[in-house]
């Protein structure tokens, strides 16, 4: 036992060379281990289930959600996520693809905000039709580019803020979202952390959400992914479709413009 | 009810390859609630594939198969427009078939 | 609590659904297969599982491989494949030896089944994974270490 631990310590003493072979490898199953899985992703389940909830007359209205205006005009899907968060004349404000669906929810099909939104995630046992909605919406953008150019004042706005958020540190812990993902090649544990200023690193990170956690046995939306960030940073935790959320996405969106989405996702 | 599988089969060169997705809990018995409650195991003890009728594959799970099972094989024969059907059945006696025609 | 409504539940649910699907007339007798092994579901080693199976002590054999990743990013989603050359191929089993019963799954292969099935497990901790299979009456196996890893926060 205790010659193995010297071992232990003079392999860990001699080389940086060793250790990054051996992390090569290591990435490399991972990286087998992710491709393994995406063959058959659960997510596929949600986003059928999506579809049914997307096309089914719902709510006091009675109405399905087959007009609801991603802002590519009313029913119009096809690539619509790719382009959000956007500039809403309607409501006068930039929504995601979440607020933008729980507007319609509200609008056409007459829920009550708070219901429609109070299992905005899934628990166990406790589904959410917003997370399967989000999921059937964001699938039918795969394949597309993200396009978020903020050119609307409102928009460049948001962008602005959302750029503020992302570098303004904060919190018990002095954090802010730059320190883990403002540098290449960081990880937590056997994670890496993209590195989200950049065009490449922002679309690897935007451009497969929603995705399923395999950790969670759960598809995360983009908003839960940055609510979580924030908890994770141990910063207060936003409401659901908050503006500041929509800042992030939209700063993280415009960055991510020009590369293409692969959706639903798998991830850890 | 149980939600609709993802069934995918797709003949090629007389092989019909079948690729399955179940949504299914899968509990292990040994999850706490967030009250500290064990939940009780739930999950599908068996499957059962069929083409145009005839058994193809027959499958025992335990609690060790994960969440939203997924489920590959393949089978000699099948044509594009067969019939090839999925059952399941769980710890609680609940079951769900879905069917799909060979792509 | 309606006790006999239970009752009829309960009965129902022991029929399996080869049972269910036999009486359905779905497959004919013949294919009806055998009950949900629960000795070998609910054992709690590798040996009394291979026991239960009714495999005994079997060979390692190279006709026999398992296919999964050597290290998991999580151990509630694990991708783990089992494909023979071996000829007959009846039944295949997937065994996880720290799980607190090792066995995953099982898999009966009716003739013109392709020797392979693929499938995801959990595992609780870093452990040796066990392809059984049955060919001709005899068992064999292959044996893979897979590492789980602890978990980052996830992309």
């Amino acid at each position: 036992m205790h010659a193995r631990l010297h071992a232990v310590v003079a392999a860990a003493a001699f080389g940086l060379a060793g250790a990054a072979l051996a992390e090569g490898s290591t990435m490399d199953e991972i990286a087998r281990y992710r491709e393994m899985l995406a063959e058959g992703n659960p997510a596929e389940l949600l986003e059928a289930k999506g579809e049914e909830l997307w096309k089914k007359p719902r709510g006091p209205n009675k109405v399905s959600l087959e007009q609801c205006d991603l802002g590519l005009g009313p029913g119009a899907l096809d690539g619509a996520y790719a382009r959000l968060p956007r500039y809403f004349a309607d409501t006068r404000k930039v929504m995601d693809a979440e607020s933008r669906v729980v507007h319609c929810m509200v609008t056409l099909q007459g829920f009550r905000e708070e219901d429609v939104t109070r299992n905005w995630y899934s628990k166990p046992g406790q589904e959410s039709d917003i997370e399967a909605l989000v999921t059937y919406i964001g699938g039918r953008s795969n394949g597309a580019k993200i396009d978020v150019p903020a050119r609307h004042p409102e928009e460049a706005r948001m962008a602005k803020i959302g750029e503020y958020i992302f570098y303004r540190r904060s919190g018990p812990q002095d954090f802010s979202c730059a320190i883990c993902h403002g540098q290449e090649g960081k990880r937590i544990r056997l994670q890496e952390l993209g590195k989200l200023t950049t065009q490449a690193g922002a679309g690897a990170a935007m451009g497969n959400w929603p995705s399923y956690r395999v950790s969670q046995g759960a598809v995360w939306t983009m908003q839960r992914r940055l609510i979580d960030c924030m908890r994770q940073a141990r910063w207060p935790e936003p409401k659901y479709l908050a503006d500041s959320i929509v800042a992030l996405e939209v700063f993280l969106q415009k960055t991510a413009s020009g590369t293409v989405m692969q959706t639903p996702g798998i991830k850890r | 009810m149980a939600d609709p599988m993802k069934i995918r089969a797709s003949a090629k060169d007389g092989i019909t390859e079948v690729k399955v997705l179940m949504s299914h809990e899968m509990e292990t018995g040994q999850r706490k609630d967030s009250s500290g409650n064990l939940v009780p195991a739930h999950f599908i003890t068996e499957v059962s594939a069929e083409h145009n009728g005839r058994q193809v594959l027959a499958a025992q799970f335990g609690t060790a198969v994960s969440k939203n099972p997924y489920l590959a094989f393949k089978f000699k024969g099948g044509a594009k427009g067969d019939k090839l059907s999925v059952s399941w059945v769980d710890s609680k006696g609940d079951k769900r078939t879905d069917e799909v025609q060979i792509a | 609590m309606n006790h006999q409504r239970r009752e009829v539940l309960k009965a129902g649910g022991g029929l399996g659904l080869f049972g269910l699907l036999a009486a359905a007339g779905l497959i004919t007798p013949g294919e009806a297969r055998a009950e949900w092994n629960k000795a070998a579901f609910d054992a709690k080693n590798i040996e009394d599982t291979l026991k239960a199976l009714g495999a005994g002590a079997p060979a390692s054999a190279a006709e026999v491989q398992l296919t999964a990743p050597d290290i998991a990013e999580n151990g509630a989603v694990v991708p783990v494949g089992v494909i023979s050359t071996l000829a007959g191929v009846e039944a295949i089993a997937i065994l996880v030896e720290k799980n607190p019963n090792p066995l995953a799954a099982s898999f009966t292969l009716p003739a013109g089944t392709e020797p392979g099935v693929q499938t995801r497990v959990k595992m609780g901790q870093t452990s040796d994974v066990y392809a059984l299979v049955r060919a001709g009456g005899k068992f064999f196996m292959a044996k893979k270490e897979i590492k789980v890893t602890l978990g980052g926060c996830g992309g």
